[in-house]
């Protein structure tokens, strides 16, 4: 029975011919076996070619080591009897912060000189047996010290042949524990105050100790002991709830320190040591001695429900979760030190929890703050109850905050509380956006984005984007339905309806396109909501930008004060302080107005200057005679067609003057405090945007379409003819309530004149060619986006870092850099 | 789409003959992008009227050719193609009018050497520049100039007057010559996003352009602009993104061209080397063909001859490279606006990018400094200037725009780049507002007029990515100084159209000095250029170095 670490690097030692390989064969899945003879074939052809030696073992570390730093379990399958080989992996094994073992096959030398002589592919003579024989021998004296976990020697055919191999799991993974959890900070001897916070959390204590009615488990995550008035009382009650089995405990760095102090080591008597010390003197030397072991047997970090939630003393970054070595021990006891000391004597802290990235929440104490902030799903419980502040828990998985106030300051801190440590500072990384990636989302796709897709998107946002802590979304580009077959048309709400139809789709709402900008808003009731919400300082409400994260004026704060008014309706209505809108924003002047003075009024410009000389030119040569009618024809009617396209965009201009003549049509309620609200009901949205009332807001004409009503449908269809007629652009016909699946969100359906702006002005003579347009990446397109907008809504709702929410919105603008038919 | 030829020689039906084109027929011509019909309007004794008249169809030449067409713009259906005089109507009145462009005609052969009243009519002519460029190029070839410039929509009087002009032109000269002028002039008054793919186009210039073009006083601008853009990149990512939010290409245009308006660039310095060639070949009688070869190859491939020039330069020891002594005569180019006269008054003073640069290399020199890093390399002048001095051991450039790291790699030629010196550099890109580890353990970083592109709101990111978690030793940032403007006789507003800001002396001083104290570093300032006794200098730097304890 050999017992191995589920995560480990299982090292074979044996000579050529003592059976690894079939050993291995025999235990392991293939993929988990890395063989010397295997990676000397891949770098030169001949598994038995010595000369590649050193170029096969650089390849079969390179294997194992990219095995190890993805949490992959590994068994190496070479003779490894020599030190130096052995040590390599080890230091490998290290390097990735997984335990070693070795498996040492002994077999009699002439079993393994008669095996390699059956085999023709070993052409070596017995020497080598001999000579291979001869260092393991020697090695076996002192394998023990190599700085393998454990060392397992099989004697014998017999033995080697009757192993079982078993797996242990890691000592930190109690994955199965799946809570409800109340984790506590550090309590340093606050007895009392423990005892008031539990009871906060709903414990209760009998004749058998603290209970949960409810059942939950209590996490404490080290630092019981040391600066306040009662450690043995900390130590006596969490020791009973452990043992009964409603509490774990990790340690802490002051744990570590007293075992050392109670074992009789040297170490210096500071930082409230003293007291622990001097308080446990007074105990029962059984108390201080079952204390002792209590402690010293305490884990440096846990793995819990399913690895969703990481509990260690000074936090744990990702790489660490779940490993073993010193330098995991030490970082979940102290931290990620820079080895230097600030000005109070006080190690310098390396801020790794700016950095965190991983899936898993991890929770904390050992650095005193004056608040719990949430840093990418990474939270510090260190309240500094013993310098006076707070007893602090979270509910889990909850996210509740629980705190006890302290009842006076049991201990001066060397230094103030610091207020801004661990504070979010919303600094991205760049290993956030760039490369080829996919993002995860609940809504049942990943979606990649190209590397240099992100590429683009990067120079972007760099360059253009309003800040990032207000990028909370990008709305997702749109198709029109599938072209239309009826004369002089090319979109008509005929084939969106019939799209939605043949979706399964019963009722759609369709909404008027407002010819303007595409604008998102974020709008934070206060100042102080946005600091808290958004981590946006400096007194800004919000911000309003394009379908491409850029301001719409160069200072949009007026704007957003004046859509904060507008927006006084909702907060009781959302009950949320902020809210995220998906608008329109009017006139298309106002921030395309270079756009349109450099295209389409050029455009409209050069033909009405050179259409009518050309007319002119014509009828003189037709008056002549000459056989020019077909061209004169076409002239006429081109220049009545520029005649209609100026019409067509000048139709959604007017003069603005800073605000004034500015107006947004909101249509939908993106996200609130909670919610990810866009999931909503259409009907919702439009009933709840149209309690606002303001000059500032145009509201959306809309009607609600039954699809298997032919009088509805042609209600429908009649209502967007007198639109358009009218110069409208159009209307997006969306299914009334979210649909999952690959059901387009919303089509377009514009109008015939608008697109004279789109196609040109004599798209109508060439609807026939027009007609000839392929939707298929666009509407591809159009549902990746709409997910990953979907997703991050979802993220900002639920309060997920900045950085989680930055990357679907960056990945829309990466997408949205795709080439399509920007006509589409 | 018109062009409309008139003259009033006698017999003026002649002119049918000169064009080889009956004034009693009507004749299209196909051409790629659509079709070309000469007809004539009048065709009396006394006037003759020619008409050539370009149908150009935007959707057929979308569908049928894309991405890949020769005239950029015409990727776009909202075009002003089918009714302006573009480069389309030059590329089809050269091939309609062909043997009457090269002075031939079998039926009178003495009629083409022959000046002749004429009247040359465009109703919509593109023109980068206004009436004013217009009389400019034509005035010197002895045409009279009537240019009238199109409003842009009556219904919005406060938009002001379009990019075209309503052009007469009215002289006696010979019809080859009327015709030549017209084929080169109409694509350089255009300067559209126009761009020509042909390795030919020089010689095309210098054909068309021989006995004329060599004394125009205006042929720096004329040749430049004819051999279109540089950065002849099909419509790249970020076009697409422009289209998206609603802008224009150019309010996206990459800021690697940040420096070309202010200083001379590689590319106007090719451009002066190909006039020069071109005035070359036009004086001496015989076009010299080593000349006219020499020139082909530099259009075919422009990029990599701008290349070499720049990569030789940096190799030079004394890192001075591109403009000492270049002619700057291309100051003259009113289109390029205020920015030929911004980096001062002196023509031949050397431009403030070199002395910029000098400045940030000798720092660097006394700081000992062996590693470096320049964020925001943009075409990787510095790059190359550090790469030439070997104490510099590792070199990086780093970049938000793919399409700056594409430059430098060709300017640097790092696919030629010999692997020890290969071996010091590395380009990658990034941005300031990321946090990135690729930043970190180098000596020396340097922000090389970066800052200013900035939003300032977002300038709090750009000290965190820096002097929070890249912290080198030392950190180099130059900045426009904003009081110095005023020397700028011609400038308005700031100095380039992407600065978010410019600082005061003071303001630097203060940013500076309070970014300092937060990181822990300790920052010095220093002047460039001209340090101006009220103003100060142009440029403004400041080096920063890191306290021995943080």
């Amino acid at each position: 029975m050999i017992s191995v670490p589920e995560l480990s690097l299982v090292v074979l030692v044996g000579v050529s011919g003592s059976g690894k390989s079939t050993f291995a064969r025999r235990h392991f899945k293939p993929t988990q076996v890395i063989s010397s003879d295997f990676c000397r074939g891949l770098v030169s052809d001949d598994e038995n070619d010595q000369a590649a030696t050193p170029a096969a073992f650089d390849l079969l570390h390179h294997i194992v080591g990219v095995r190890l730093a993805r949490g992959l379990f590994t068994v190496v399958d070479a003779t490894n009897v020599q030190y130096a080989a052995r040590k390599s992996l080890i230091d490998l094994a290290r390097r990735h912060d997984v335990l070693a073992d070795a498996i040492v096959l002994d077999v009699p030398e002439e079993v393994a000189i008669e095996r390699n002589a059956a085999r023709p592919d070993r052409d070596f003579g017995p020497g080598v047996v001999i000579r291979q024989r001869k260092d393991l021998r020697r090695s076996l004296g002192k394998i023990s010290n190599d700085g393998f976990r454990r060392v397992h020697v099989l004697r014998g055919p017999a033995e080697i042949d009757e192993a079982v191999i078993t797996y242990e799991k890691a000592w930190s993974d109690k994955t199965e524990l799946t809570g409800p959890f109340d984790i506590i900070g550090d309590v340093h001897g606050c007895r009392s105050e423990l005892e008031t916070l539990l009871r906060e959390l709903g414990w209760r204590a009998d004749g058998q100790g603290w209970r949960h009615p409810e059942g939950r488990t209590a996490v404490f995550v080290g630092d019981l002991v040391d600066r306040g008035p009662d450690t043995p009382g900390v130590l006596r009650l969490v020791m009973d709830m452990v043992e009964a089995g409603a509490a774990i405990c990790v340690s802490g760095n002051h744990e570590q320190k007293l075992v050392r102090a109670l074992n009789g080591r040297k170490v210096k008597v500071a930082h409230g040591l003293r007291e622990s010390l001097d308080q446990l003197a007074a105990e029962p030397p059984e108390f201080v001695a079952r204390a002792k072991a209590f402690m010293d047997g305490l884990l440096s970090h846990y793995r819990l429900d399913g690895g969703r939630l990481v509990v260690a003393h000074a936090g744990l970054k990702e790489e660490y979760h779940g490993r073993a070595s010193g330098r995991v021990r030490a970082f979940a006891l102290y931290g990620d030190t820079t080895g230097e000391t600030d000005e109070y004597g006080l190690p310098v802290r390396y801020p790794w929890a700016d950095e965190y990235r991983g899936r898993a929440m991890v929770v904390y104490g050992h650095t005193p703050t004056v608040r719990p902030e949430w840093v990418n799903n990474t939270i510090c419980l260190d309240t500094g109850v013993v310098f006076g502040g707070h007893l602090t828990a979270l509910r889990y998985p909850e996210r509740q905050i629980v705190q006890v106030p302290a009842e006076k300051v049991w201990y001066e801190p060397a230094k103030p509380l610091s207020a801004a440590a661990g504070r979010d500072p919303g600094t991205l990384d760049i290993n956030d956006v760039i490369g080829t990636r996919h993002v995860e989302t609940r809504f049942g796709t990943r979606v990649k984005v190209m590397e240099q897709n992100a590429a683009a998107a990067l120079e972007v946002m760099s360059r253009f984007s309003v800040d990032p802590r207000w990028l909370v979304y990008l709305p997702p580009t749109m198709a029109p339905p599938e072209t239309s077959r009826l004369d002089g048309y090319l979109e008509h709400p005929h084939e969106a309806f019939e799209e939605f139809a043949a979706a399964g789709v019963r009722e759609v709402v369709c909404e008027e396109k407002h010819m303007g900008s595409r604008a998102v808003a974020v709008v934070c009731r206060t100042p102080e909501v946005a600091a808290a919400r958004f981590g946006v300082d400096g007194g800004s409400t919000g911000a309003v930008y394009t379908r491409t994260g850029r301001p719409f004026f160069a200072d949009t704060a007026p704007l957003v004060e004046r859509l904060r008014e507008a927006c006084e309706p909702l907060w009781a209505e959302l009950g949320s302080d902020w809210v995220v809108l998906d608008c329109e924003l009017l006139p298309w002047s106002a921030k395309a107005g270079e756009l349109i003075r450099s295209q389409y009024a050029s455009v409209g410009a050069a033909a009405r200057a050179a259409l009518p000389e050309a007319v002119a030119a014509l009828e003189a040569a037709a008056g002549r005679g000459l056989g020019v009618g077909d061209l004169l024809d076409r002239a006429r009617r081109r220049s009545g067609n520029a005649a209609l396209f100026r019409d067509a965009y000048a139709r959604y201009c007017w003069p603005t003057d800073g605000l004034e003549g500015v107006r947004l049509a909101p249509f939908q309620i993106l996200a609130c405090e909670g919610r990810a609200t866009a999931l909503e009901p259409h009907a919702w949205h439009l009933a709840t945007l149209a309690l606002l009332d303001s000059p500032l807001i145009t509201a959306t004409r809309h009607v609600f379409v039954t699809l298997d009503s032919p009088e509805s449908r042609a209600e429908a269809t009649a209502w967007w003819e007198s639109m358009t007629a009218a110069g409208g652009e159009g209307m997006v016909v969306k299914p009334a309530a979210y649909t999952p699946g690959r059901v387009q969100p919303g089509v377009k359906v514009r109008g015939r004149e608008y697109l004279r702006i789109i196609y040109g002005p004599d798209y109508t003579e060439s609807l026939d060619v027009l007609r000839r347009r392929f939707l298929g990446k666009k509407r591809s397109l159009a549902l990746r986006e709409y997910t990953l907008g979907l997703e991050a809504l979802s993220r900002l709702a639920e309060g997920e870092a900045g950085w989680r929410v930055h990357e679907p919105v960056f990945a829309v603008l990466a997408l949205e850099s795709e080439p399509v038919d920007p006509r589409l | 789409m018109l062009l409309t030829i008139t003259t009033t020689a006698r017999p003026a039906t002649d002119l049918g003959f000169l064009l080889h084109k009956h004034p009693e027929r009507v004749q299209e011509f196909g051409q790629s992008f659509g079709t070309a019909t000469v007809f004539y309007p009048e065709a009396g004794e006394e006037r003759c009227t020619a008409a050539l008249m370009l149908e150009v169809d935007p959707i057929a030449l979308v569908r049928s050719r894309g991405k890949n067409s020769p005239d950029f713009s015409l990727s776009q259906y909202v075009n002003d193609r089918p009714y302006a005089a573009s480069s389309l109507l030059a590329v089809a009145l050269a091939d309609v009018f062909r043997t009457a462009r090269a002075g031939r005609c079998k039926a009178r052969p003495e009629l083409p050497g022959t000046p002749l009243p004429l009247e040359l009519r465009l109703p919509a002519l593109p023109c980068r520049g206004g009436p004013e460029l217009a009389r400019r190029v034509f005035e010197p070839l002895g045409w009279e100039v009537d240019a009238r410039p199109v409003p842009l929509d009556e219904g919005f009087p406060e938009w002001g007057e379009s990019r075209y002009v309503g052009l007469t032109l009215r002289g006696t000269a010979r019809l080859s010559d009327a015709l030549n002028h017209l084929y080169v002039l109409l694509p350089v008054l255009d300067d559209g996003k126009h761009y020509w793919v042909a390795p030919d186009e020089v010689d095309k210039l210098i054909r068309a352009g021989g006995g004329w073009l060599g004394r125009h006083p205006e042929r720096g601008l004329i040749t430049r602009r004819y051999l279109g853009r540089r950065w002849a990149l099909a419509r790249t990512a970020l076009s697409r993104l422009a289209e998206l939010g609603d802008e224009t290409e150019e309010e996206l245009e990459p800021a690697v061209e940040e420096d070309a308006p202010a200083e001379v660039t590689a590319s106007d310095e090719a451009a002066a080397a190909e006039a020069e060639a071109v005035a070359e070949a036009a004086d001496a009688e015989t076009a010299d063909a080593g000349a006219a070869d020499a020139g082909a190859a530099d259009a075919g491939a422009a990029d990599t001859e701008i290349a070499d020039t720049e990569a030789a330069n940096a190799d030079a020891a004394d890192g001075t490279d591109t403009a000492d002594g270049t002619d700057t005569a291309d100051g003259t180019d009113a289109a390029a606006g205020a920015g030929a006269a911004v980096e001062g008054p002196a023509p031949k003073a050397r431009p403030l990018s070199t002395l910029r640069r000098e400045a940030v290399v000798g720092r660097l020199e006394e700081l000992g400094a062996v590693s470096v890093i320049d964020l925001g390399c943009g075409q990787g002048e510095l790059v190359g200037a550090l790469l030439a001095r070997p104490r510099f051991a590792r070199v990086a450039g780093m970049d938000v725009s793919p399409m700056a790291l594409t430059i430098a790699a060709r300017k640097l030629r790092l696919d030629r780049m010999p692997d020890a010196k290969r071996a010091r550099l590395t380009l990658f890109q990034g941005s300031l507002t990321y946090t990135d580890k690729r930043l970190s353990g180098y000596d020396a970083a340097v922000l090389m007029e970066v800052v200013e592109h900035v939003d300032p709101p977002r300038l709090a990111a750009l000290e965190q990515v820096v002097f929070g978690r890249a912290k080198p030793r030392h950190v180099l940032v130059t900045t426009p100084n904003i009081e110095h403007n005023v020397r700028y006789e011609f400038l308005t507003g700031l100095r380039h159209p992407d600065h978010r800001f410019e600082w005061t002396r003071a303001e630097f001083a203060g940013w500076a000095t309070r970014v300092a104290a937060q990181y822990g570093y300790q920052v010095a300032f220093e002047p460039v250029g001209d340090d101006d006794p009220e103003v100060g200098p142009p440029t403004q730097m400041g080096v920063f170095t890191r306290d021995q304890r943080s």
